[in-house]
């Protein structure tokens, strides 16, 4: 009898409370994502077509004619390559810097400070502020104002997710690099980036996956137009603004056009997601577990 | 000493407002191995870490003093520390191998200060600091492999091989053993008697048998003071100082 369960003891009750509200949590969690995959592909299936995927909006195809989102899909991938290529140009230096010669000190802690901040503020501010400066330039709604306007609101998410996986960066590794007679920059460019290679694609990783379905911030600043852009002047569309247009129509064939593209984009996202996890996983071998 | 290769003048470290070093003036001879024990906390580490300017790695701390290296004060300001760090290796308590294949490791020192002229000189270079340090016929099958498919005691003699390779004076050994198997720390031990005539060597160790077999000059600390320094056969069979032999003894 000495082993024998006792049900009705406080602790045991208590863990059973604590477990089953995790559990509930975990499947409302489980459940939503569920929810929303199930929503946009039993809406957006059978509007998918290879016609969608492959042309342009024709004449009347807010209205519920022929025609595809190709401007779409191709704009969303300039803007979000664009943007993200142009935030890593500034976010890799930044983290490596913050890591390098930064380190813990208080200058460190306002740099991450400021970025948090920048993290905080809703895309449509961008969008705004992005609008804003064109006016003052003279620019017109284009790719480039697009690019511009997503790299800013990609760089402190990039930047911050780098920072925290760098952060993690073995001291024993980079002093391993030191011992050697390395400058600091030797040690970031040759140890750091090695390491943390993996740990880096997931930060770019995340802030495409934020580039790319974001619309407030290109709604001034990128336009909508049904042709795909041939310069980096031309205005151009972009899916989450595809998805938001469409859904708003009276049309119910154009509202479920509007769930086809949704799907697209998950699916575009999720491509990215795989492709570079396996990319990763590719450029892992050498690095120190 | 005549053929002194480390001197350290009036050296006082601090972690903060801990006094680390206490008036530290020891000088180290060419081409032997110089072992410094002590009790744990007793600032050996520290002492080691300052031949090489690692000392400064850790936040919030302070060092008076000189260490001259053939005479040239290392923390002068005009002394680029990197240069320093090329003439003075070390080699860690636990094996760090760098995030690329065995060969690169090797060649990585070599590439970064430039050592060598072309692909077939870096090759021939990796080749022969393979052999000093015992591991060529074990990997030369597998140069491109990651460094971390070598077992730890491999590592540890890669780290060795990879220190070798820039061509340093001075080597410094932090416990170098402390984490590897009893064979693999004889390997390594063999290897530092073979290397001492050609570098000049200074191991961290708290283990008394281990710096009987490698010392030929004992450094012996107490609470970040130097309470005896001299030949090792003196101070093995015939310390000065009561805490010295009472450690000799194993009291403490």
């Amino acid at each position: 009898m000495k082993f024998q369960k006792k049900h009705f003891e406080r602790r045991h009750i208590v863990e059973l409370v604590i477990k089953t509200i995790m559990r509930l949590a975990l499947f409302i969690v489980a459940g939503t994502l569920g929810l929303i995959l199930w929503t946009i592909i039993s809406r957006g299936l059978p509007s998918l077509s290879w016609e969608m995927v492959s042309q342009v909006p024709k004449g009347g195809y807010y209205m519920g004619k022929d025609g595809g989102i190709l401007n779409a899909i191709i704009g969303s991938a300039y803007l979000a390559t664009g943007g993200t290529l142009l935030a890593m140009i500034l976010s890799v230096p930044i983290a490596l810097y913050l890591k390098a010669y930064l380190g813990k000190s208080r200058w460190g802690d306002y740099v991450r400070l400021s970025l948090d901040v920048l993290w905080g503020i809703p895309s449509i501010v961008y969008g705004a502020f992005g609008f804003a400066l064109m006016v003052l330039l003279g620019m017109r709604a284009s790719l480039l104002a697009g690019i511009i306007v997503l790299a800013l609101v990609e760089l402190p998410i990039m930047t911050r997710a780098m920072d925290e996986v760098i952060r993690r960066m073995p001291s024993d590794l980079e002093h391993a690099a030191l011992a050697l007679g390395s400058t600091k920059f030797e040690v970031a460019i040759n140890i750091i980036t090695r390491q943390m290679l993996p740990g880096i694609i997931t930060a770019i990783l995340l802030a495409f996956g934020r580039g790319i379905g974001d619309a407030a911030s290109v709604l001034f600043t990128a336009g909508y137009t049904d042709r795909i852009p041939t310069s980096l002047m031309n205005p151009t569309a972009s899916l989450p603004l595809a998805v938001f247009f469409q859904l708003g129509s009276p049309y119910p064939e154009v509202r479920e056009r509007g769930y086809a593209a949704a799907l697209i984009l998950t699916i575009a996202v999720l491509l990215v997601s795989f492709g570079s996890r396996w990319l990763a996983a590719r450029l892992n071998r050498y690095t120190i577990k | 000493m005549n053929n002194t290769h480390i001197q350290v003048k009036n050296l006082n470290a601090y972690y903060g407002k801990q006094h680390a070093l206490k008036d530290i003036n020891i000088e180290i001879p060419k081409n032997q191995i110089t072992v410094i024990m002590g009790p744990s906390g007793c600032g050996k580490t520290t002492l080691l870490k300052t031949f090489n300017r690692f000392f400064e790695l850790n936040e919030n701390v302070n060092l008076t003093g000189e260490v001259l290296v053939d005479g040239e004060n290392i923390y002068d300001p005009n002394v680029d520390v990197t240069e320093v760090r090329k003439v003075v290796g070390l080699l860690a308590q636990r094996p760090t191998p760098l995030p690329m294949s065995i060969y690169d490791n090797i060649a990585y020192g070599m590439r970064i200060h430039q050592m060598k002229k072309d692909r077939a000189a870096y090759k021939k270079s990796v080749r022969h600091y393979l052999e000093i340090a015992g591991l060529w016929e074990e990997v030369h099958k597998r140069m491109h492999d990651p460094a971390t498919s070598l077992s730890i005691g491999q590592q540890q003699r890669l780290c060795l091989a990879r220190g070798l390779a820039v061509e340093p004076e001075i080597i410094l050994g932090d416990e170098p053993t402390s984490a590897l198997d009893p064979i693999s720390s004889q390997n390594i031990e063999s290897r530092l008697l073979e290397l001492k005539k050609d570098y000049t060597i200074v191991i961290v160790t708290h283990t008394l048998r281990q710096a009987k077999r490698l010392a030929d000059h004992v450094i012996y600390m107490y609470l970040g003071e130097v309470a005896e320094a001299g030949p090792a056969h003196e101070v093995f069979t015939n310390p000065k100082h009561e805490r010295t032999k009472q450690y000799l003894e194993g009291l403490f």
